[in-house]
């Protein structure tokens, strides 16, 4: 009779591509990686909420503010699961939250670029949910069972997210030259930021190689970033928009895009913390836990009052029970 | 006196007057949007936002289709200016904090609930359908904002003072959602009979206030006043955020 450790069942399901789920054995170090992963990404939901949320009071029609509005809902809706599929792995909520708040984890950092006109509304649907789709789509694939899963829910919005945000663009090319002339300031401002969110090029990322054997990453940074590059350039030319890049070409031989250099170190003085809006997007969401404490406490103390009653009056059953149902018929 | 200049075309004003209630009302929680104590309560809050929109758009669709002037539900949201809104003053209040938030919720829900339901009756079958469909979104709100008008009222000593404080602040505008003239007397039939309305309202008001150990403030008095134009002066600053854009590239497609 033969014995297998944790680690055999764990290499045996990664070798078989199979999933890992939360009560499978895994390396410490694979539980590690997963919730800085998820964690990231969930926290970058969330931020992600506040560049197009600072659109939502002036959106130019009111089809498009409800559409807006329903978009950056998703978002959260996004963090949510995430959060959940990362408390999975044994960590808190509210732990993840203090790492994000205190700098110790971080948010992808296409988020710390501000949004200057209302075409960013239309380019981040399109490029930056469009990148996002393309790492998701992969991210499918993911050994990490709960990830996995979070992710196929996540997509069919992100690319709803990004069909709406190419419309935006169009709508716009399409428009008054002030407008063409919005869409293609947009353009040029969010290329170079949305290739740079597939990470590193394979050669500088230390983790890739682990990642992958993991089955953590089904494909490499430059892999995912050349997929992007090829399904975006003919959308561009679809608009009559000019990509801010001289040297991108066709390249018959590759059957791909060539493209230009991506300026690393300006990533990586963004991913520091030295871009143009990354204080402000921690001082808005620390600013908002730390105004909501109050109402954080009442709820608790609240519901801890509702339970230590001996008999529930006929009208107020457990508090928490029901505004989560109120929430969920809201939602 | 003069005559009222809305009564020219009560049903347009009248639609207006319900409609605008939900524009601003739906502009203020768009703000609020990543603003919220948790990230459940930016998902509620974009909810509320979104239903409140809906109302808004299409009712200001009705509005337009009514006047046959020409003008669709941007043209009427982006280019009235304020005097020409007639939302209640209530709507145009500051967030706040939280209580204050939710204090304005809920006075507004607790309006819209018996309003939508009376005009499901309603002798215009497109209002009455409009009605009915917001009717069940307002329900929804007025028990999430009941939920936390106690929960603050009965929770720690600073919500309890927050949420009196969010009621005193706003009590004051809430007359003004009942306020009618001869726009209302002119569609008999077809507008809600105001004083039914108000019944509920207050019975509404003193039960969840009741549960949530708050009292209304002694206060008698109440700023009116929205129905034919003559707001506060928050209203000239949140119209001129939501209007910036449409106004500066007028005739441009969206
Ligand atoms: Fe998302
Ligand atoms: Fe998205």
């Amino acid at each position: 009779m033969t014995v297998t450790t944790g680690q055999e069942a764990f290499d045996t399901l990664i070798a078989a591509k199979q999933k890992i789920e939360p009560r499978d054995w895994m390396p410490e170090e694979y539980r590690r990686t997963m919730i800085r992963q998820i964690a990231q990404h969930a926290h970058s939901e969330v931020i992600g909420q506040q560049p197009e949320g600072n659109w939502i009071t002036r959106a130019p029609s009111l089809r498009r503010k409800a559409i807006l509005v329903a978009k950056v809902q998703d978002e959260a809706g996004h963090g949510l699961y995430l959060y959940s599929a990362c408390e999975t792995l044994g960590v808190a909520r509210d732990e993840l939250n203090e790492l994000l708040h205190n700098g110790r984890q971080k948010y992808s950092s296409i988020f710390n670029y501000p949004t200057l006109s209302w075409a960013d509304m239309g380019a981040i649907g399109w490029l930056v949910d469009g990148a996002a789709i393309t790492n998701q789509v992969a991210l499918t694939r993911t050994s990490y069972g709960p990830y996995a899963r979070a992710m196929i829910r996540i997509c069919k919005e992100e690319s709803f997210h990004q069909r709406q945000g190419y419309e935006i663009m169009l709508t716009l090319a399409r428009g008054t030259e002030a407008q063409k002339d919005m869409a293609q300031d947009a353009l040029d401002r969010w290329w170079w930021p949305s290739l740079a969110m597939f990470g590193p090029p394979d050669d500088q990322s230390p983790h890739t190689e682990q990642s992958m054997r993991w089955g953590i990453k089904v494909e490499t940074n430059d892999q995912l970033r050349q997929r992007f590059v090829d399904m975006t350039v003919p959308q561009a030319q679809f608009l009559g928009l000019e990509i801010p890049d001289p040297e991108l070409a066709w390249n018959e031989e590759r059957g791909h895009y060539d493209f230009g250099d991506i300026d690393w170190e300006d990533f990586w003085e963004v991913v520091k913390g030295n871009g143009p809006c990354n204080r402000d997007r921690i001082a808005h969401k620390v600013k908002a836990w730390e105004d909501g404490a109050w109402v954080r406490e009442a709820a608790l103390a609240h519901a801890a009052k509702r339970s230590a009653a001996a008999e529930p009056t006929a009208n107020t059953v457990n508090a928490a029970n029901t505004v989560n149902a109120a929430n969920k018929e809201l939602s | 006196m003069n005559a009222n200049p809305f009564a020219a075309n009560p049903l347009f004003s009248y639609l207006l007057r319900l409609a605008d209630d939900n524009l601003v009302h739906a502009q203020q929680l768009g703000a609020l949007v990543s603003w919220m104590p948790e990230l459940e309560e930016d998902i509620a809050v974009a909810n509320l936002c979104l239903d409140h929109l809906g109302q808004a758009r299409n009712l200001l669709a009705y509005a337009a289709e009514v006047e046959g002037a020409g003008r669709d539900e941007d043209a009427l949201a982006m280019l009235r200016d304020e005097r020409q809104f007639l939302n209640a003053v209530l709507v145009e209040q500051p967030n706040g904090d939280f209580g204050q938030t939710i204090a304005r919720q809920f006075l507004l829900d607790a309006y819209q609930v018996p309003l939508y339901e009376a005009l499901v009756a309603s002798g215009d079958a497109q209002l009455a359908a409009i009605a009915d469909k917001a009717a069940k979104e307002a329900r929804y709100h007025l028990r999430y904002s009941t939920q936390w008008v106690v929960r603050l009222g009965d929770g720690t000593e600073e919500s309890h003072r927050r949420m009196q404080a969010g009621i005193d602040a706003l009590w004051r505008y809430s007359a003004d959602l009942f306020a009618a003239d001869d726009v209302e007397d002119a569609l008999a039939g077809i507008a809600a009979d105001v004083a039914p309305l108000r019944t509920r309202f207050d019975a509404t008001v003193q039960a969840v206030l009741a549960e949530a150990t708050l009292a209304l403030p002694a206060d008698p008095y109440q700023r009116l006043g929205g129905r034919v134009g003559n707001h506060t002066e928050l209203l000239g600053h949140i119209l001129p955020e939501m209007q910036s854009l449409y106004r500066a590239h007028i005739g441009a497609q969206w």
